[in-house]
């Protein structure tokens, strides 16, 4: 039995953020975690994060308002303008913040952090060090919660959230490191769990990033929202799916064709090419494939880096050259790259407001788990990076100045949950399994993978979500965690992950099936052009156990009228 | 065609001691040793127990020993071992919790003992420190460490000195020693220049060999030598 007033379940970039801003408050923090932070997801991110800096000379009139623009076009008018106005008036301070806390950002001849261009953005506004960003970030942020001596219990699996009249009250948890399942109370909770692409086969995440996150929340009543915005990068290597970053393009690398032509010209504006946004750019690539202009008519193009030499190579790029080198065998330097589009990235998430607030009162969510939304329909790359941050912070701050400590009575509450969850983990080891889960798993994300995919139809939709279902009801009736000791079941933890990954599968595809209109990511061939009339609207799913009641609500708009998205 | 998966076993629940178990994994052109132990888990053993995360080389989560060299298990082809036998042991002279996975306290104890954190002199100014490209360069690939702990676990002092601080947490200090835009150089130096610190390093080299992202922490070590040296002499510490 544990109680800390604030309980931060997660130490990406956006749990550590939140985690520093209520220790600087004065607030008794504590952050749970299912790995190390250093082994979070967050620091596998690579290209870098958005912030009008205005330090690349090619860049001096950029502002915010012009970031918050290129953002609000780049989500196809789905997001809510007023967080991103939010987030990119923030960005800065944010970004200088990181700095002065020791994140060894790359830098431009006069000693200013440096810039580069990233897709779906009218100035070079993507702060990076070299091609490590996600990981320079974590590292600094982790050694300022190291500063503080901030509290963590690592290697903590958060396997329910409890909340009553509609409040939250703290969470239950595995310890993996005993077997033990544990309470913690608190008076505030706030979930920065990551992003979900495990969902799918071919993703560029980590196996660590389930969907679980966005589960958990979700089966105790809270709404998500937009989950059928399914980003896919347009540069994933074949076999592995591991990123190769929109810097790369960014740097100046071409996408091939099987005729070794670059062949988004005929796609989109000579000026943009390779830097149209990712949800263009990945149609184009798989436009390319399916119509036989694969490499050898195969499902991969070509990215090609060797003009770029090897002096810049090795300077700005030197991560992906040693992923190609070691996952590959391919030297960039001296061969292109094959890649196909992945999926990447959850726009949707846990319905929060800019304050990370959420419909049960003291629950938050920050990061890819939350939908705040800024990103709407297609994120920008180097913005999610930036929402780990700025809303990270805000979660914190809010959960801070708006707590009222309720200890007893809410360790009571979590105490009784714990027992619930005693008896659920129990009951799954009594009656021994006849399927094999991980095979279950597996065809969810198969059926993912091809039917609620880069394009999307009625007919194969309607399949995924009934051969989905079919599978969840096999998970739940006919396969189980392996009994073995309490120390480091990862079988248990794996299969409670992947109960989260097929509810969540479902509500994607059950959004994606309900949203008759084509928007940034989701791009119907039955349904090509944008509606504004009927589908400029957030979709908002709440759970229930036969299938996701789906609701919708307004985008709010402020400045910038929806116009045809063109590059 | 198959490849034979030799791995250290321990159950601490059961096992008196540790003890070799071999799995038949199928092979494919690009199998890594990760996605092997994955296999076994899923397939063939769900009570094999190992941490992993990226599965990219970047999280530091699966550093082992793999046919005798510490390595990232998600970094390392099959292929690359030249052999059709795989054996799979945990990182040595860390008390193993369950498997491959072992208890890496001690070795984050020691990054936490260098003050791994920025501590600037100056005040903060409105914007970024400005710092030249050649500052920055001095940071470079020493900023690159993702604790993976391969160093440490390969580094036959740590293993009888427990309280040797270890290459890594070394490589930490000479990152913000070298950082332009930090201030307590001296006071870092006086925390590594002692015999739990580089002179307890007897220069073997095995972390150069091991360092999944070409860190070099013995030259990192050498180098704090020489500063401290210097700051000696000069009754700075
Ligand atoms: C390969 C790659 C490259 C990227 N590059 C960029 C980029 O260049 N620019 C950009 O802006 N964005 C990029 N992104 C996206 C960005 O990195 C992520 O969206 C962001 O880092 C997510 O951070 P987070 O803090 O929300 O979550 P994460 O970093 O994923 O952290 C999640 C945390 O939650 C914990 N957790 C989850 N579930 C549980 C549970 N049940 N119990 C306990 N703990 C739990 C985990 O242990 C972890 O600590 C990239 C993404 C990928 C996949
Ligand atoms: S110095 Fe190299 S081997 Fe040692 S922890 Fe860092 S990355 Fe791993
Ligand atoms: S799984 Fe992340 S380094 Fe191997």
């Amino acid at each position: 039995m544990i109680y800390h007033d604030i309980i931060i379940v997660g130490a990406g970039l956006a749990g550590l953020r939140a985690a520093i801003e209520a220790s600087d408050l004065g607030k008794d923090v504590a952050v749970i975690t299912k790995v190390h932070p250093l082994r979070s997801h967050s620091g596998a991110a690579q290209g870098g994060v958005n912030a009008a800096l205005a330090n690349n000379p090619d860049g001096r009139d950029d502002t915010p308002d012009k970031h918050a623009y290129d953002t609000v076009k780049g989500s196809d008018f789905l997001a809510d303008q007023d967080a991103v106005d939010v987030m990119t008036n923030e960005a800065p301070a944010r970004i200088y913040e990181l700095e002065h806390w020791g994140c060894p950002f790359s830098r431009f001849k006069d000693g200013t952090i440096a810039q580069r261009p990233f897709g779906g953005a009218a100035y070079p506004r993507t702060c990076y060090g070299t091609d490590k960003t996600g990981h320079f970030m974590l590292h600094a942020l982790y050694q300022q919660c190291v500063k503080r001596n901030i509290k963590f219990y690592e290697e903590f699996f958060v396997m329910k959230l409890v909340v009553e009249d509609n409040q939250a009250r703290g969470v239950v948890a595995l310890n993996l490191g005993t077997g033990d399942i544990v309470s913690f109370a608190s008076s505030s909770v706030i979930f920065a769990t990551g992003g979900s692409g495990r969902i799918y086969g071919k993703t560029t995440n980590a196996h660590v990033s389930t969907g679980l996150g966005v589960a958990i929340p979700f089966w105790e009543g809270v709404a998500i929202k937009d989950m059928e915005f399914i980003q896919f990068h347009p540069t994933g290597i074949i076999g592995k799916y591991i990123l190769m970053t929109e810097g790369c393009r960014g740097e100046g690398g071409y996408l091939l064709n099987n005729a070794g032509e670059r062949f988004m010209k005929n796609y989109v504006s000579e000026k943009i090419m390779e830097l149209a946004p990712r949800d263009i750019t990945s149609r184009c690539i798989q436009t390319e494939i399916n119509q036989g202009r694969g490499i050898n008519g195969g499902k991969y193009v070509y990215l090609d880096l060797r003009h770029l030499g090897k002096k810049k190579i090795m300077e700005r790029l030197p991560g992906i050259r040693d992923i190609c080198i070691d996952f590959l065998g391919v030297d960039p330097i001296k061969q292109p790259i094959p890649i196909h589009p992945v999926m990447h990235y959850t726009m949707g998430g846990i319905d929060t407001n800019f304050d990370g607030a959420t419909s049960v009162r003291n629950f938050y969510a920050a990061g890819e788990a939350a939908c705040v939304s800024v990103h709407g329909a297609n994120r920008l790359g180097g913005n999610s990076l930036l929402e780990t941050i700025v809303f990270g912070r805000r979660a914190g701050e809010h959960a801070a100045k708006n707590l009222k400590a309720e200890k007893e009575k809410n360790t009571r509450i979590a105490e009784k949950a714990k027992k619930e969850q005693v008896k659920y983990v129990e009951g799954l080891f009594k009656n021994g399994g006849k399927e094999n889960p991980y095979e279950i798993k597996k065809q969810v994300s198969t059926v993912m993978d091809d039917k609620v995919g880069i394009f999307r139809e009625e007919t194969n939709m309607k399949k995924a979500v009934d051969e989905i279902k079919e599978l969840r009801i096999r998970y739940n009736r006919d396969s189980r965690p392996v009994k073995s000791g309490k120390i480091y079941n990862y079988d248990l933890l794996w299969y409670l992950e992947m109960k989260g990954s097929i509810d969540i599968a479902v509500v994607i595809a059950a959004g994606a099936l309900a949203r008759k209109e084509s928007r940034g990511s989701h791009s119907r061939t039955d349904f090509a052009k944008r509606d504004d009339d009927n589908w400029m609207k957030h979709t908002v799913a709440v759970f229930n156990d036969k299938a996701p009641v789906i609701t919708y609500k307004p985008v709010v708009v402020t400045k910038y009228q929806p116009v045809e998205r063109k590059y | 065609m198959e490849k034979t998966f030799r791995i250290l076993r321990y159950d601490p629940e059961k096992d008196q001691e540790a003890h070799f178990q071999d799995y038949k994994v199928p092979y494919e052109k690009g199998l890594t040793v990760l996605e092997g132990l994955y296999y076994i888990l899923e397939n063939l053993d769900a009570t094999l127990a190992f941490r992993s995360s990226c599965r990219a080389a970047i999280c530091g989560s699966c550093a082992m020993h793999i046919n005798g060299q510490y390595r990232l298990a998600c970094r390392t082809q099959v292929s690359a071992l030249n052999s059709d036998l795989i054996t799979v042991r945990p990182l040595s002279h860390l008390t193993i919790l369950k498997d491959l996975v072992v208890d890496l306290k001690p070795f984050f104890d020691n990054y936490k003992k260098i003050e791994p954190y920025l501590q600037p002199e100056k005040a903060e100014p409105a914007k970024e420190f400005t710092q030249s490209e050649k500052e920055r360069g001095k940071i470079d690939k020493l900023v690159d460490c993702i604790l993976c702990a391969a160093c440490y676990g390969s580094c036959p002092v740590a293993s009888t000195n427990p309280k040797y601080l270890g290459p890594q947490a070394l490589v930490a200090a000479l990152r913000f020693i070298n950082d332009s835009r930090d201030g307590k150089t001296q006071e870092r130096l006086a925390i590594v220049a002692n015999d739990e610190g580089i002179f307890r390093c007897h220069t073997i080299f095995n972390c150069q060999q091991v360092c999944p992202k070409d860190i070099d922490p013995t030259n990192a070590i050498l180098k704090l030598r020489g500063k401290s040296f210097m700051s000696k002499l000069t009754g700075k510490i």
